[in-house]
């Protein structure tokens, strides 16, 4: 289906967070730290505010009031404390962006530095164990005896990987627009992923009761999890708005996001496998180091899904985090799969190697019948369908798996196959149906980020409701509407979607509104591994010279359940594998270990795939029926097609050249 | 960005009348523009050259005249330029993106600045912003940073793949200015870092680019090839612009190397067309060639895979030239 409001998009109706016309708005630029650990000693802000326009200047010289428990990073201007380069520790508001923003280069703040420490390291000495990981995963897991399963294996491998800082990036900069009416009520224009949790953290912030909280969020121009909550610009318009007594703009620049919209932790890996002379494997270990900054405790999942992948009579995982002075860590893509399943899925390649066995062949065959950690059964599993499926199209049974021998002129060729999986679960959620005007509102508080959710929402409901899907208008993007989870951990459409569903069967009986609230139902789900599964092949050609290399095509098969609507699911796929190509030789963020924060901070340096780097890309899906999911059938699509695209390419070019890179990004540099 | 005058000049004269201290040309703006959003450069006035009667890609005897307002894609896609200097022509296409070469002039490309990442945050020291403040790129991130020619005080690169052809090409930079007309031959252009990182050019204050002249193209096939971790709108790690001309009997009768992204200068690779000419075209004369020239190498503990890249690079170009 086309998306209900493309035609909005690309005539450019669709309004942004920073988009809306208001009367007598005001601008804030914000001020950000220049040192990464220490304290301010004081922000002099006369010049300032006597420069043209300047209606206010925030720092922690007069805190703003805010609520007891902000969550840290949103707790502006409250402490002295420097936590990370980049730090917003200033602002200014003026009449307009360009004053805001020259009189911000105007606040003279004096700081008292301290020794810093912003690198990770496999033997950092602040390395400890978290409770938990996110969301709730437990931190470590054992199963057997790992050890005696290693010694007594006839073939091990012991590597480690390393995948640097990455940064989100959407298209659209995160931005807000603030307003207060007379009542004191607050208005929040934001870009966001997450209405409901959005308003909820704002008022927690700001000390607020919820109900005088509204967050509106029509169009978001992507997120890919930095925006799932609310980044320090959403507070900043509030505090900015209430300093100047006007309605008040923050619209984050390309460089800002860097610093304060949060990034995927860089992580070190350490693999060990043991497996018999065939490749059953007898056990496996994933240990994981990460970081975390000293303000906020986020401890990526990692290797969550080494729980889940492959067979293991012994398995052990464990996370270790380590506080630096570094902004916070936050969800991006696929949290915990995208880069534990780089490691997980290299290492089973240099098995595949190691025992001399075909790579597809070496997963099928350590492919569990129960989940390997929780011994839980599946709802559905497909891997090895995927995996079969994947090398009959892409041709792979004449593959030669010998290193470095294939030579198309100047490019060394290879291919390169891995796994992909991603967890399956749904959130609690509300939504509201009604007839009206001889059509029919869905009502939620669901974000469309770009994905196509509205469209997808509005097919579930037409399909719910035996209608055409032109009759059927869904509201959503607005914290006022009935009360949903945000769009992330490929949840939205499995949660919202539910209680869709259910709030049209409600009308349905009633004839004219119906309502829902699935918490009950989701609570009730069984225990089980609700899983999606897919498998990525890739070929690479490398230039024998210059070790550049590029990705001639990709092919990924998907069993992520009922697929709703394949116009949408295509570009899900899609877009996250030519995400996981960036990710595997181009991604990166240069961590600048003598000033803190990042050296590269704007598009020109921080790559990404362009056009002329994606040639052949193609996704294709099984139609799995599940009846333990949802109404729907659904596991969310959202994220699996990053999951395994970065092993995928680092196989093939391990088959192209035989030089095995295991730190991330693969770039010219390593392979000369 | 600091308030600033605006001026559009009627000609060159009137332009370098309306210059002074503290102003700046203003060509496609693609460069300049975005380094006072930044706060690097600050100029307290714009003198817009870009609508100057000094457009034009024209013959000039047996060489060419191209005007320095002459935006890239119109240079890129002028008749003359593909036809008789397409190493030109390859060199300016490899460069940004076509928005930003439809913007971008030639005296703009000459003169672009730095992509060292210090250079371009104000909230750092960089001797080349800030002359005496130091270079963190040295102890830092120079990953893509000079493996030639760089001094204590910067290890900056010339980012731009247009220069690297002019170089090869022995292109001259007519310049007028306060003190009278005059012409740099490039490589001459630009100067090493040396202990004034902060001076790119030879340019005195207020002189304006108002033409690049091309001699005779050099006789032989030429290539420009430019290395970079993605296929497109990424600068250089790596570039090369190369002619062979290979004689009758085998031997290197004239050849042209000039390499991007190694130095602060479009880099001239004098020492291996020395080395080049007049021996046995093949691989062995290559192979000493590109030692030749990378012998001077001094690279950085991050950027030391340049000097292999660079020396593949001019074996690999001269082999596909090589008939
Ligand atoms: C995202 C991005 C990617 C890019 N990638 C590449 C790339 O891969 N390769 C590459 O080569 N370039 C690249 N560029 C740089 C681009 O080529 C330059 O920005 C452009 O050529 C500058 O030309 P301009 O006319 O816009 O110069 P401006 O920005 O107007 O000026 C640049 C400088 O030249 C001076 N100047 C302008 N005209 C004259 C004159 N007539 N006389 C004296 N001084 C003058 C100005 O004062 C200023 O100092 C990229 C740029 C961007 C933004
Ligand atoms: S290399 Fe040059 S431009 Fe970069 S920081 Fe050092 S002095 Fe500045």
């Amino acid at each position: 289906m086309n998306r209900v409001e493309g035609h909005d998009k690309v005539t450019g109706r669709a309004t942004y967070a920073a988009e809306y016309p208001v009367e007598g708005v005001a601008y804030c630029y914000p001020v950000q730290a220049e040192i990464a650990r220490g304290r301010i000693a004081g922000v002099d802000a006369s010049a300032a505010l006597a420069m043209p326009g300047v209606l206010a200047v925030l720092s922690c010289e007069e805190p703003p009031e805010l609520g007891a428990d902000a969550e840290p990073e949103l707790a502006l201007f409250q402490r002295r404390e420097v936590a990370y380069r980049g730090q917003i520790v200033a602002a200014v508001v003026a009449d307009s962006y360009d004053d805001a923003r020259a009189a911000a280069r105007a606040v003279r703040v004096a700081y008292e530095p301290e020794a810093h420490d912003v690198m990770l390291r496999a033997d950092h000495r602040g390395l400890y164990k978290p409770d938990k990981v996110n969301p709730d995963f437990p931190t470590d897991t054992e199963k057997g005896d790992v050890a005696a399963g290693l010694a007594g294996a006839q073939v091990t491998i012991d590597v480690t990987y390393t995948t640097p800082t990455m940064h989100n990036n959407p298209m659209e900069p995160h931005a807000t627009l603030a307003l207060w009416n007379g009542d004191g009520d607050l208005t929040l224009y934001d870009s966001s992923q997450g209405v409901s949790l959005g308003r909820d953290m704002i008022a927690q912030a700001l000390g607020l009761p919820r109900e005088r909280v509204r967050v509106v969020s029509r169009h978001v121009g992507g997120g890919f999890g930095s925006k799932g909550s609310p980044r320090p610009n959403s507070v900043l318009a509030a505090l900015a708005a209430r300093a100047a007594g006007r309605p008040v703009k923050v619209a984050l620049t390309r460089q800002q996001m860097f610093d304060v919209t949060g990034y995927r932790t860089p992580t070190i890996q350490r693999i060990r496998v043991g497996a018999d002379a065939a490749g059953r494997i007898a056990a496996l270990e994933h240990e994981v180091a990460e970081q975390s900054s000293t303000l906020v405790e986020f401890a990526e999942q990692t290797a969550t899904a080494t729980r889940v992948m492959y067979a293991a009579p012994a398995l052990r995982t464990a996370h270790r985090l380590v506080r630096l002075d570094t902004a916070t860590p936050s969800i991006m893509r696929a949290p915990g799969g995208c880069p534990g399943m780089f490691a997980l899925e290299s290492a089973m390649d240099e098995l595949a190697v190691a025992v001399g066995v075909d790579p597809v062949e070496l997963r099928v065959r350590n492919d569990p019948d129960t989940e390997p950690d929780s011994g839980l059964p599946f709802s559905s599993r497909n891997l090895v369908a995927c995996l079969r499926e994947g090398a009959e199209r892409f041709g792979w049974r004449d593959r030669d798996p010998a290193p470095g021998v294939r030579r198309r002129g100047r490019w060394l060729v290879g291919t390169g196959v891995a796994s992909s999986t991603y967890p399956a679960r749904r959130r609690p959620s509300q939504a509201s149906a009604a007839v009206e005007n001889g059509g029919f509102v869905v009502r939620i508080a669901a974000a469309d980020i770009g994905t196509g959710s509205r469209t997808a929402l509005t097919r579930i409901a037409a399909d719910t409701l035996h209608v055409d899907p032109g009759l059927v208008r869904v509201e959503l993007g607005d914290s006022d509407l009935p009360y949903a989870p945000v769009a992330g951990g490929s949840m939205g459409t499995a949660s919202w979607g539910t209680a869709v569903t259910m709030a049209c069967q409600d009308l349905l009986r009633d004839g004219k509104q119906g309502f829902a609230d699935t918490t009950e139902a989701v609570n009730a789900d069984a225990e089980l591994a609700r899983h999606a599964f897919g498998a990525q092949f890739a070929e690479v050609r490398v230039d024998a010279d210059t070790g550049e290399v590029r990705v001639s095509r990709m092919l990924g098969v998907f069993a992520a359940g009922r697929i709703v609507d394949a116009t949408l699911a295509r570009s899900q796929f899609v877009g996250g594998m030519i995400m996981g190509i960036g990710m595997a030789l181009m991604e990166q963020s240069v961590v600048d270990l003598e000033f803190g924060g990042f050296t590269n901070h704007d598009l020109a340096q921080y790559h990404l795939p362009v056009n002329a780097d994606i040639e052949h890309v193609e996704a294709v899906w099984f139609d799995e029926a599940d009846g333990e999911l949802n109404p729907m059938g659904t596991k969310g699509i959202g994220e699996i097609g990053i999951v395994g695209t970065a092993a995928a390419v680092a196989n093939a070019v391990y088959h192209a050249t035989g030089r095995r890179v295991r730190d991330l990004p693969i770039t010219p540099a390593k392979l000369l | 960005m600091k308030a600033f005058e605006y001026a559009r000049a009627a000609d060159p004269a009137d332009a370098v009348a309306r210059f002074r201290p503290g102003a700046m040309y203003l060509g496609g703006g693609t460069n300049l523009v975005d380094l006072m959003r930044l706060g690097v450069a600050e100029p307290g006035a714009l003198v817009d050259v870009s609508r100057l009667p000094l457009g034009g890609v024209e013959p000039d005897g047996d060489g060419l005249r191209i005007g320095a307002a002459v935006r890239n894609s119109e240079l890129a896609a002028h008749p003359l330029v593909r036809e008789r200097y397409p190493v030109l022509a390859r060199a300016v296409l490899a460069g940004a993106s076509g928005q930003v070469r439809n913007m971008a002039t030639v005296a703009g490309n000459l003169l672009q600045r730095t992509r060292c990442p210090y250079f371009q945050d104000v909230s750092k020291p960089c001797n080349k912003r800030q002359p005496g403040s130091g270079c963190p790129a040295i102890g830092g991130d120079h990953a893509n940073l000079a493996v030639l020619g760089h001094s204590r005080a910067c290890v900056a690169t010339h980012p731009s793949d247009m220069a690297v052809a002019l170089a090869a090409l022995d292109a001259r930079v007519h310049i007028t200015g306060p003190g009278g007309d005059r012409v740099l031959a490039m490589p001459g252009l630009h100067r090493l870092p040396g202990d004034e990182p902060h001076r790119d050019t030879r340019l005195e204050p207020g002189e304006l680019i108002t033409a690049v002249a091309l001699p005779a193209p050099p006789p032989g096939a030429s290539h420009y090839r430019k290395v970079r971790e993605r296929a497109s709108f990424a600068f250089a790690l790596v570039s090369i612009a190369a002619v062979l001309d290979v004689g009758a009997d085998g031997t290197v009768a004239d050849c042209r190397i000039a390499l991007g992204g190694v130095a602060h200068v479009p880099w001239r690779a004098f020492h291996a067309e020395q080395a080049l000419r007049g021996s046995r075209a093949g691989e062995d004369a290559f192979v000493r060639a590109a030692e030749a020239e990378m012998a001077e190498a001094v690279p950085l503990p991050r950027n030391a895979y340049k000097v292999p890249l660079a020396r593949n690079l001019i074996v690999r170009t001269l082999l596909e030239l090589a008939p």
